[in-house]
Order: C-alpha cells, then structure tokens, then sequence
C-alpha cells in the first residue's frame, strides 16, 4: 500500500498491517523534519502532493520491490500539510522472511519515493525565507539547487 | 483551439496564483502548453527541469493535447 496521507501518521498502527507469522523480519523507515538543510536553519515544512499520481507511482514503486526482493509486505505512506520540526514526513514498512531482503526493499523504496512520486517539499527558514527544494533556478539560491 | 484542465502543484501553483484553470489553447503539445503557460506567468522553471502529466500518468513533453483533458506540470520532486 502507497498513500498519501493529510493527516498525522500513526507508526505502530501501520505496523500492525504488516503483521505475518511467515515473515521473520520487519524494517521500519521514519524520515523526520528536521532543523536544517544544506546549512541553513530550518523552521517547519510544508509537503505537497499530486496525490492520484503519487499514488500509482508509488503502487509501480512497490511492484518493482517485489520484483527485485523476496518481500512479504511492504507499505509506504506520506504526509502532506504543514509539519514542525520533529514531525513524521514518511513511514516505510518491510516484511521479509529474511532481513537481507527487507533492508535493501526498504532503502529501495524510500529511494525511489524521494525520486519519483510527485511530492514537494518547501523549507521555511529562521530569516523568514521559504524555497521549495530542487526547484531553484540559476541566478536564484543557485547554490541551494540539488538535482 | 482545444479546452484542457490544468492543476498548478508547489512552485508552479505560487508562481501562477491558482491551483487549476481551465482554458482554451492552441497548443498542440504539452510542452507547447508549458512554454505558452510559461511566457505568461514567468515561471522560472525551463521545460527540462518539469515533466508533464495527462490525465493522471506521466507522458512524454511532445504528447499531443486532447479536448478536455486534465494537465498537470510537475516541478522537480522532493519527498521524503
């Protein structure tokens, strides 16, 4: 399962959907705001989704782990809305009879999330700036653009 | 002229001012559709740092426009 989700997201219950007495390991990844980027001190975030197809290419994300790993689970879900420092923006959930296969599925699939799904990210900072991330052009925070 | 559907997500939405519009174009591509979008409204982003989506699935920038469809512009992504 691939969600995006607005409201706050509850790791233990998304845990317990993993839950299978086939599988012997489950790898669990929280990404969190955190208080800076690149340097700069960061305030809150905001996470923005184009949910219906962040949502297929999540499902895609998730077939893809299938294919390449010997996983029972897996479930992604991200957050959208306004979140401070110390919030949970991602949960990433793996089940596999072995733990080989649930670590590379689980850094697989936030991997591929970060890359693929359409979902932004605007950092709001001390000095009362905002950037969206990844979306700056030359001549503007240049040396903020990470491609 | 065809009428399409278009939703504005992050940068693009800030930069345009609304989140969707409809409107008419001679655009015949979506890439034209940018560029026309983009003379207009000053978005920053060249066409090779966005990729387009028609109807919910990403498609290539020289996908030709139908009536009545739905186009979204995706700026560079940053989850996680």
């Amino acid at each position: 399962m691939f969600r995006i989700s607005a409201e706050p997201l509850d790791p233990a219950a998304l845990q317990r959907t993993l839950a299978d007495t086939h599988a012997g390991a489950c790898l669990t990844f929280e990404g969190w705001v955190r208080d800076h980027n690149e340097g700069h001190p960061v305030l809150a975030l905001d996470y923005e989704a184009y949910a219906p197809l962040a949502e297929k290419e999540g499902a895609r994300i998730l077939a893809e782990a299938r294919a390449k790993f010997a996983i029972r689970g897996a479930v992604c879900v991200h957050r959208v809305g306004a979140l401070k420092l110390g919030d949970l923006a991602v949960w990433v959930g793996v089940t596999a009879a072995h733990r080989g296969a649930a670590f590379d599925a689980c850094r697989y699939l936030i991997d591929e999330t970060k890359a693929r799904a359409p979902i932004w990210k605007k950092e709001h900072y001390t000095d009362g700036a905002t950037l969206w991330i990844n979306c700056a052009t030359r001549g503007d925070h240049a040396d903020r653009v990470k491609i | 002229m065809i009428t399409v559907h278009i939703q504005y997500f992050a940068i693009l939405r800030e930069q345009r001012g609304l989140a969707r519009e409809t409107l008419a174009t001679p655009a015949p591509t979506a890439v034209a559709l940018y560029e026309e979008l983009r003379a207009r409204h000053g978005f920053t982003l060249p066409p090779d740092r966005v990729r387009a989506a028609i109807n919910e699935e990403f498609v290539a920038w020289d996908t030709p426009l139908r009536e009545g469809q739905t186009v979204v512009f995706i700026p560079p992504v940053a989850g996680g």
